[in-house]
């Protein structure tokens, strides 16, 4: 089975949508979204509608921080995610609220954990940055496969019983074995605002019989997305940042 | 994870062992047989005991990785791999030995082995790089050699995927390799520089040519280290025969600092192949170690020493491309010809640190077969070359960033594209005479088959300037 892992869409429909066309080319199976589907862009009504329709049809949803914020101002953030956040709630009926609202923190199947960010407490949501943070979140679950988001860059993490968790870069496009005998924490880089100096949306696809997990980079049409969050009269920065990449 | 013991008959995952070949300290190897592989094939199980030596668990890790990923004549065909939980294993095509050390143990090669065998392995270590693996041990045990020629590396338990985790990469204090072949900056534990393959390529190829590995067989740590300080004695002080050029390629191989190096396996391949073009220093030519002033000066200065060696071995090392020109010198082509510089000049500015390799194709009916041949054959050549010296001439290329070559070969094309394939060109430049003519053909065939680039010239309103009666 072919499953695609998209993190941190954040209301961007262009590059969500350009994921999913991809995944569907890729003929993926099973979707699952990381947390994050809303704040910083335009578009958080149609994210939400689209991700909830996909649920419907089986997908697969955990929470993040800014859905989780959407009905609890008092969630921490920086100045801008918090203009971001207000506006969003202005933009949604009740029901998307309610989808937001009833997100579960983590989903669990087979040998994975579904997470948005650590799966050491994960409504703290802590950034796992480095191996430690790995360590930590690996420590906080017997699932052998974690996967999550937030930090919007890519990094996977390895580790055995006898071995601390070490960083890997994935590299773009090359499907990673992830080795039966090791525990494997994959933070997939962000859909909708990827701030690792490239652009590109990015998402993950885990072939489960082969046991591999590819890092996809997907260009898609940031100036439109940039000049709609401008439109909305949304902070300058969110727009920015997503040509660049940053 | 205490496993049954194997014994001849069982059967692993449809594998039937049939014979064990050779029981290693670290691994046995088994002669296999499955119904649906039709070529031999070996089984390697390590003998573990992972608990007592974790290092062991994870060079067959990283083995079992690499051997998935790893294709073409250099590597031993990858069939399977068996699970840790049950019986970890490798199952890879049977390539026949000796294994580079027992061909040699104890003898040095002909002048002529050396460079023959250091093609084979040159041409191994590109493929192996091309396709981003280092193997980070490489050292005679673990060459083989198909009945075709082709080099085999084997071994892949210390080896890094450039786009894969490294699972050695935090496992060990220590560092890891075979202190004989090791680079300096291996003894720095730096796993990401594929010219620690190229310095272990040197010390090979030196203990090939000499019968001495280059820095002893160091007993202790301290000592391994000799090497950051410490030039070789001379090749060609243990063997005043040794020619400078091959001698000049080892050397270059074993210089502390990676920049110092070769820079690709390519490259080195490429002096190989063409020793008559390596450009000698001192270096081919020394016949002693520095003296002792020299000595104790670079170990005041070993600090500085290091810091440039781990500078040299974490950044990623130029690649100089090779712009390859296709010249044809038949008399009434001369504005060709000077399009073709003018080309030429231009990719060159465009490239930086190419080199130029400037080819002419002799179809083989011209040297003819009587007697005056051979005499004749070598006029033309020593006139081709001085002909094509000529014509690169206004380029003002310094030695060592231009090259001349003769192919002889009946099929044009053919000859081109080999030359282009075995030595890795970046670019062709190649003129068109004129539309419909067999050099037309040729052109055609070169452009849609090339490995590379090609830049096609036309002299500025030609259309059957070449074609013009005399």
């Amino acid at each position: 089975m072919l499953i695609a892992l998209l993190a941190d869409i954040h209301a961007n429909r262009e590059a969500l949508t350009a994921c999913l066309a991809d995944a569907e080319n890729a003929k993926v199976d099973r979707y699952v979204f990381l947390g994050d589907l809303v704040g910083y862009g335009a578009d958080p009504d149609w994210v939400i509608d689209r991700v909830a329709a996909m649920v419907e049809a089986g997908a697969v949803v955990v929470r993040g921080n800014h859905d989780a914020a959407v009905a609890n101002p008092s969630e921490g953030m920086v100045a801008e995610a918090q203009v971001a956040i207000n506006w969003t709630r202005s933009r949604l009926d009740d029901r998307q609220k309610m989808f937001l609202a009833n997100l579960p923190l983590t989903v669990e199947e087979a040998d994975r954990l579904f997470v948005h960010a650590s799966a050491c407490a994960p409504h703290t949501w802590i950034y796992i940055f480095g191996a430690r943070e790995a360590e930590q979140s690996l420590m906080a679950t017997n699932r052998r496969l974690t996967f999550c988001g937030h930090t919007h860059s890519p990094a996977l993490f390895h580790a055995t019983a006898m071995t601390p968790a070490q960083r890997h870069l994935p590299a773009e496009g090359k499907p990673t074995p992830l080795l039966a005998q090791r525990r494997w924490l994959a933070v997939l880089g962000s859909v909708g605002q990827p701030r690792d100096k490239n652009p590109a949306a990015c998402y993950g696809l885990l072939d489960d019989v082969r046991n591999r997990l590819t890092y996809i980079r997907v260009p898609y049409d940031a100036d439109l997305a940039a000049r709609k969050i401008r439109a909305a009269g949304l902070p300058e920065i969110l727009a920015a940042r997503l040509t660049l990449g940053i | 994870m205490a496993k049954a013991q194997l014994t001849v008959g069982m059967t692993i995952d449809g594998f039937q062992l049939e014979e064990r070949l050779h029981r290693g300290g670290m691994a046995d190897i088994w002669r296999v047989r499955r119904n649906d592989v039709d070529f031999p094939i070996i089984m390697k199980v390590p003998l573990l005991d992972f608990e007592g030596d974790i290092s062991l668990l994870v060079g067959f890790e990283v083995e079992q990785m690499i051997m998935a990923e790893v294709r073409g004549p250099h590597v031993p065909r990858w069939v399977a791999n068996g699970d840790f939980a049950v019986q970890p294993y490798i199952v890879m095509e049977y390539i026949g030995g000796p294994t580079l050390l027992k061909r040699y143990f104890d003898r040095v090669a002909p002048v002529s082995e050396v460079i023959t065998i250091g093609i084979a392995v040159a041409a191994a270590l590109a493929d192996l790089h091309d396709q981003h693996v280092l193997h980070l041990d490489l050292k005679p045990a673990n060459i083989l050699f198909r009945p075709t020629g082709e080099a085999v590396l084997i071994d892949f338990g210390l080896s890094r995927h450039e786009q894969l985790p490294d699972l050695l990469e935090e496992q060990f204090h220590r560092p890891t390799g075979t202190p004989d072949y090791m680079a300096p900056e291996q003894l720095f534990r730096v796993r990401s520089e594929k010219r620690s393959d190229i310095y272990a390529f040197g010390a090979i190829l030196y203990q090939l040519t000499t019968g001495h590995l280059p820095f002893g067989r160091p007993a202790r740590m301290r000592k391994v280290r000799r090497r950051v300080w410490r030039d070789p004695v001379p090749p060609r002080n243990l063997r005043p025969e040794t020619p400078p050029a091959l001698q000049e390629i080892i050397l270059r191989c074993l210089e502390p600092v990676p920049d110092a190096r070769y820079s690709s396996a390519t490259d080195l391949l490429f002096d190989l192949r063409h020793p008559d073009l390596v450009e000698l220093t001192e270096r081919g030519l020394r016949t002693q170690q520095s003296d002792w002033r020299t000595v104790i000066g670079r170990r005041l200065r070993v600090p500085i020493m290091i810091r440039n060696i781990l500078a040299s071995a974490t950044k990623p090392p130029p690649r100089p491309p090779i712009i390859l020109t296709v010249v044809d010198l038949r008399p009434d082509l001369e504005e060709l010809r000077q399009a073709l510089l003018e080309t030429a000049a231009s990719v060159l500015a465009n490239t930086p640190g190419a080199r130029l390799a400037c080819v002419n194709v002799m179809p083989t009916a011209l040297i003819g077969i009587d007697e005056n041949v051979d005499a004749a054959g070598e006029n033309i050549h020593v006139q081709r070359l001085a002909e094509l010296r000529s014509w690169a001439q206004p380029l003002q290329l310094p030695r060592g960033k231009v090259s001349y070559h003769l192919l002889e070969s009946r099929n044009v094309a053919a000859a081109i594209l080999d030359f282009s394939r075995s030595n890795h060109v970046h670019h062709i430049v190649i003129g068109a005479p004129m539309l419909g003519s067999y050099a037309g053909k040729v052109v055609a065939q070169v452009s849609a088959e090339a490995p590379c680039g090609v830049t096609v010239v036309r002299s500025t309103g030609d259309s059957g300037h070449a074609g013009k009666p005399d």
